[in-house]
């Protein structure tokens, strides 16, 4: 995974908001790249700058969003530099989305096979019927039953689930590079939930695209992610890979994630929750943002950000608890018994790897 | 579609069937009789005229006769006139109203559509402004004292068009402006409202995402989700029109529906008002029936859950 | 990646866990409903100045009934048609002289004025001062309005409340009693109504107000529908309390900002509704005056003397712009959603 080349790179970008109440640091500093055909999730709080972070990919920042700093690149080319047509070029053909709440996400009054069609005959020049043939197979492609009868139908006439197997045909038609899905599961029933990320996963591997899942889910990154990027308060605060994030989190805020998601393992009848609520982006405060909901604080945190410790080659954490000088602390039951799990796979992958190299020179004569 | 409008049509039909009622009874509360511009009559002759009149006979006679009347279109005698059928009247003064007021709606509606479109587009820009303050002149300068300024510049001052009567299209210009403002106002700031709701929606941005240009989204998008509400306000933009055409026809003498009606008040033959009274809601009904039809026709999600229904 | 700058010796120590957690404290201030709407308003500045006109119109309008420069109804034959005379200034149009014949000639010297007497709004075709009867004027019609508003919204909010709160077969026969009632057209309601109450201050103020009220019905209607299934009130029902305490104390409260925007609607449309019916001549009757009866006075002479007309007709425009512009800011404010 590592050797594979990044087909985008965000670095140290900062957005802010000019309001009423006065400016909004909603992204302070946030840098990820993403690798060819890999899934990125990107996981936080409502309010944490997620969905901020992927408007800016795509363009798409409201109209009072300032970028104070740093660049998106995809492919070498900085997205925040492109003119309004090199970005529409971009949108809905190299990089697409699919949007949260698909009752509202698609147009009431066109029929959905023009509206799966449009991006084709936007980008490529494709004409109608043509382009209306492709919808069809998309339409097939993502589990729509009797598509042939559907096509010319209207989106009220569609379920939740199955609006957003459209939503995800409209962003795959032209086969993007990267498909952004900000909450794609979250409007949805917990069966549909199941089958939308199957089909997500399934649609992967055919279409070979990289994906930014967007979440405030937990228990929903395992299952698609390799790797986790943990966001609080326009920043992020940990990442790693999906089993490095689980099973050996450093961060207290992920600590924090992690044990109020119910797992079958969870036995007492209080889930804990994370207490207060995040801070004001009008006036963050000074250190650690983290620091006035976090049982672990230090005296530092109130006074200086913390900087990225690193944990492993592909796992670092921003937590001043990682400093050499810090004193151990105890992290959640929760967390010990996942970090144990974690110490046991990683011997079993050693003993494998171990095994495997007995048997190899075993097999020497 | 087709029971849906059948049940329309019935309440369509009851409503007429209770403004009828209504006014008959109404006016019979009211004191004068066709004889207030005649006094000096013997009692013999009054006896004589009133029979004529059909006020004789116990009421409900009275109201049955006239309920047949009105469904064979005869709505009695004026009073002001006492030769003349109220039916003629009206049919002779309704052709100038129907020009002015469809006139009125066109040159209120289409423009309106335009501006508030426009205004929304271009959302919190000089653009914006300007029509939101076109659009609230228009809603507050009551017609009339529009239309008094328009016939004192442009008709008395600038002599560039006539300044009242009736006869050809030059005459109805500025009495179409007149009426037109309010309408127009109207549109253009519901049209601004829906337009920037839609612009705002979700499936808005997924058409930017899709990498529609910014007009291409508009004209894909967003005009035919903002312009299919327009038609909702078809109908009190008639009633608008109606009110207004009251005064504008009295100020430019257009010998129209609206000015017989003021003259009808005023000198209170009853006859006529009713009739007139019972003409305006029928308009009214027919346009509300019309544009419903024509909702249902031009959003599909109307018109499918009217299917299965 | 670690920080290489010496840090202090005590960065490391814990921070008491009582002292710096904020599990309760919510960032921005608790403002209620009402002055987070005030604080919206406040930032609209249109909205504002419109609100000091409409508060200026109400203070002139009303304090002139007990200090007027002239009795507005004293009749002087002599001093007839004046044009407008300000003290001191020579401007044409203020300067009381008026062209006759295509010449400029002084108005109050031909009929006979002393140098002492100047009219600032002219006098009209009975020599009454018109700044006193547009005041009083302006007085009748703002009253006109706000009282058949008034009306409106009790048999409005009334209605509205008792038809969404009841539901079932009641309320589908007060909507359709609505839809019939709407079918009609509001003047045509007016004008039957003003006859048989015969013309006057108050059958105006009523017919107005029995005309008007379904559109705040029907918003009234819709808001409780959607009220009735919220939990607190299911709360009040599954507790016994009465329909009527469950309306005052949680339906009303709930529904204080449409009635607030629709009322800040419904009063100019109500000046317009007096304006016009007293422009026909069905309105108020002379003697007194209001700003539709000044307007129709004006619009006789408005050839020859057409300031008689314009100041009404400024006063008029005035008044229903700057409500309409309050009220636009009052819904921004209340709903900020249709704003942003």
């Amino acid at each position: 995974m590592q050797s594979k080349e990044n087909i985008l790179e965000v670095n140290h970008l900062k957005i802010n908001f000019k309001t009423y109440a006065g400016t909004v640091k909603a992204i302070r500093d946030v840098s990820f790249n993403l690798k060819k055909g890999e899934t990125l999730a990107i996981v936080g709080e409502s309010g944490s700058g997620k969905t901020v972070t992927t408007r800016s990919i795509m363009g798409l920042l409201a109209n009072n969003a300032v970028v104070a700093g740093g660049n998106v690149l995809f492919h070498g080319q900085d997205v925040l530099k492109m003119s309004q047509r090199e970005l529409e070029n971009l949108r809905g053909a190299k990089i697409a989305q699919i949007f949260q709440d698909p009752m509202t996400s698609l147009d009431p009054t066109m029929r959905i096979g023009r509206q799966i069609a449009e991006p084709l005959m936007v980008h490529k020049g494709v004409k109608k019927a043509k382009a209306m043939a492709q919808a069809l197979e998309m339409m097939k492609l993502v589990g729509i039953t009797d598509a042939e009868n559907r096509i010319n139908d209207y989106p009220h006439q569609f379920s939740g689930g199955m609006r957003q197997r459209i939503v995800i045909a409209i962003a795959l038609i032209n086969y993007p590079e990267i498909l952004i899905a900000d909450e794609p599961t979250t409007a949805l029933d917990v069966t549909i939930q199941a089958q939308i990320l199957d089909l997500m996963r399934e649609l992967q591997d055919k279409i070979e695209t990289s994906i930014i899942f967007i979440t405030h889910d937990l228990g929903v990154v395992a299952g698609m992610a390799d790797r986790v990027a943990v966001m609080y308060a326009g920043k992020i605060v940990e990442f790693g890979t999906v089993d490095e994030i689980f099973y050996n989190p450093k961060h207290p805020y992920t600590w924090g994630l992690l044990s109020s998601m119910p797992t079958l393992d969870t036995n007492g009848d209080e889930l804990p929750s994370i207490p207060g609520t995040p801070p004001d982006l009008l006036d963050p405060p000074k250190g650690d943002a983290f620091a006035a909901r976090n049982s672990y604080a230090l005296k530092i945190d109130t006074e200086k950000e913390p900087p990225f410790f690193k944990v492993s080659d592909t796992h670092y954490a921003a937590t001043w608890l990682l400093h050499p000088d810090a004193p151990k602390v105890t992290p959640p039951e929760q967390i010990i018994e996942r970090q144990k799990k974690f110490a046991k796979m990683q011997q079993q992958l050693e003993d494998k790897k171990l095994h495997h190299k007995v048997e190899e020179t075993e097999e020497q004569p | 579609m087709a029971k849906y409008l059948l049940k329309r049509i019935f309440y369509l039909l009851l409503t007429l069937f209770i403004v009828i009622t209504v006014t008959f009874f109404l006016m019979k509360l009211l004191p004068g009789t066709p004889l207030q511009n005649q006094q000096k009559l013997s009692p013999s002759e009054q006896h004589l005229i009133l029979k004529q009149y059909g006020l004789t006979k116990p009421i409900w006679q009275q109201y049955l006769t006239y309920v047949g009347g009105v469904l064979h279109g005869n709505f009695g005698t004026s009073f002001q006139f006492s030769d003349q059928p109220v039916s003629y009247l009206i049919s002779s003064r309704i052709g100038p109203s129907l020009l002015l007021g469809t006139q009125a709606m066109i040159l209120g509606v289409v423009p309106g559509i335009l501006v508030g479109a426009l205004g929304a587009i271009k959302k919190n820009t000089w653009v914006d402004t300007t029509t939101t303050i076109v659009s609230i002149l228009g809603i507050s300068i009551p017609s009339f004292v529009l239309a008094v300024l328009l016939q004192y510049f442009i008709g008395l001052k600038l002599h560039l068009l006539p300044i009242a009567d009736w006869g050809g299209f030059a005459y109805t210009v500025l009495p179409t402006i007149a009426l037109a403002a309010s309408p127009f106002a109207d549109t253009a700031r519901f049209t601004r409202t829906e337009m920037v709701d839609v612009l705002n929606s979700d499936y808005i941005e997924l058409a930017r995402a899709k990498g529609l240009s910014k007009w291409g989204v508009i004209y894909h998008h967003a005009l035919r989700n903002s312009l299919i509400p327009v038609v909702t306000i078809i109908g009190p933009l008639a009633v608008n029109i109606m009110t207004g055409s009251m005064v504008i026809e009295n100020i430019f003498s257009i010998p129209g529906i609206g000015e017989q009606f003021v003259k009808s008040i005023l000198t209170n033959d009853y006859p006529t008002i009713m009739a007139v009274t019972i003409v305006y809601s029928v308009m009214l009904m027919v346009v509300l029936l019309i544009t419903d039809i024509v909702y249902g026709i031009i959003d599909p999600r109307i018109r499918i859950s009217g299917k299965s229904n | 990646m670690a920080d290489e700058v010496k840090l202090p010796a005590d960065s490391f120590e814990p921070l008491d866990k009582s002292k710096h957690l904020d599990s309760e404290k919510i960032a921005a201030p608790n403002l209620t409903f009402m002055q987070d709407a005030w604080r919206r308003l406040k930032k609209n500045k249109s909205a504002i100045i419109a609100m000091i006109i409409l508060v200026i119109f109400f203070v002139l309008a009303f304090g002139s009934a007990f200090i007027s420069p002239h009795n507005p109804n004293a009749v002087n034959p002599q001093l007839a048609n004046l044009p407008p005379k300000w003290p001191g200034v020579n401007i044409n149009g203020v300067n009381g002289t008026l062209v006759q014949a295509g010449s400029r000639v002084n108005a109050y010297q031909a009929a006979g004025a002393g140098a002492g007497v100047h009219y600032w709004l002219g006098t009209d075709y009975l020599g009454r001062d018109m700044l006193s009867r547009i005041l009083f004027g302006t007085r009748i019609s703002l009253t006109v309005a706000v009282v058949a508003t008034a009306v409106d919204l009790l048999i409005g909010v009334s209605f509205g409340l008792f038809s969404g709160w009841k539901g079932g077969w009641i309320d589908n026969f007060m909507q359709r009693v609505i839809e019939i009632i709407m079918s009609i057209p509001t003047l045509v309601v007016v004008v039957l109504l003003i006859l048989i109450l015969k013309p006057g201050m108050t059958s105006i103020t009523l017919a107005i107000a029995f005309s008007s009220w379904t559109t705040m019905a029907r918003l009234i209607r819709a808001q409780t529908m959607e009220l009735k299934g919220q939990e607190y009130v299911l709360a009040a029902q599954t507790l016994g309390e009465s329909s009527i305490k469950i309306a005052f104390k949680h339906l009303l409260p709930n529904l204080s900002s449409i009635i607030i925007i629709q009322t800040m609607f419904t009063i100019p449309s109500a000046i317009f509704f007096e304006a016009f019916l007293s422009f026909v001549g069905i309105g108020i009757s002379a003697p007194q005056a209001s700003l539709g009866t000044l307007l129709n006075d004006g619009q006789k002479n408005f050839q020859f003397l057409p300031y008689q007309m314009w100041y009404p007709a400024i006063v008029l425009s005035v008044i229903m712009i700057a409500f309409n512009i309050f009220a636009d800011g009052l819904r921004d404010a209340f709903d900020p959603q249709t704003k942003e």
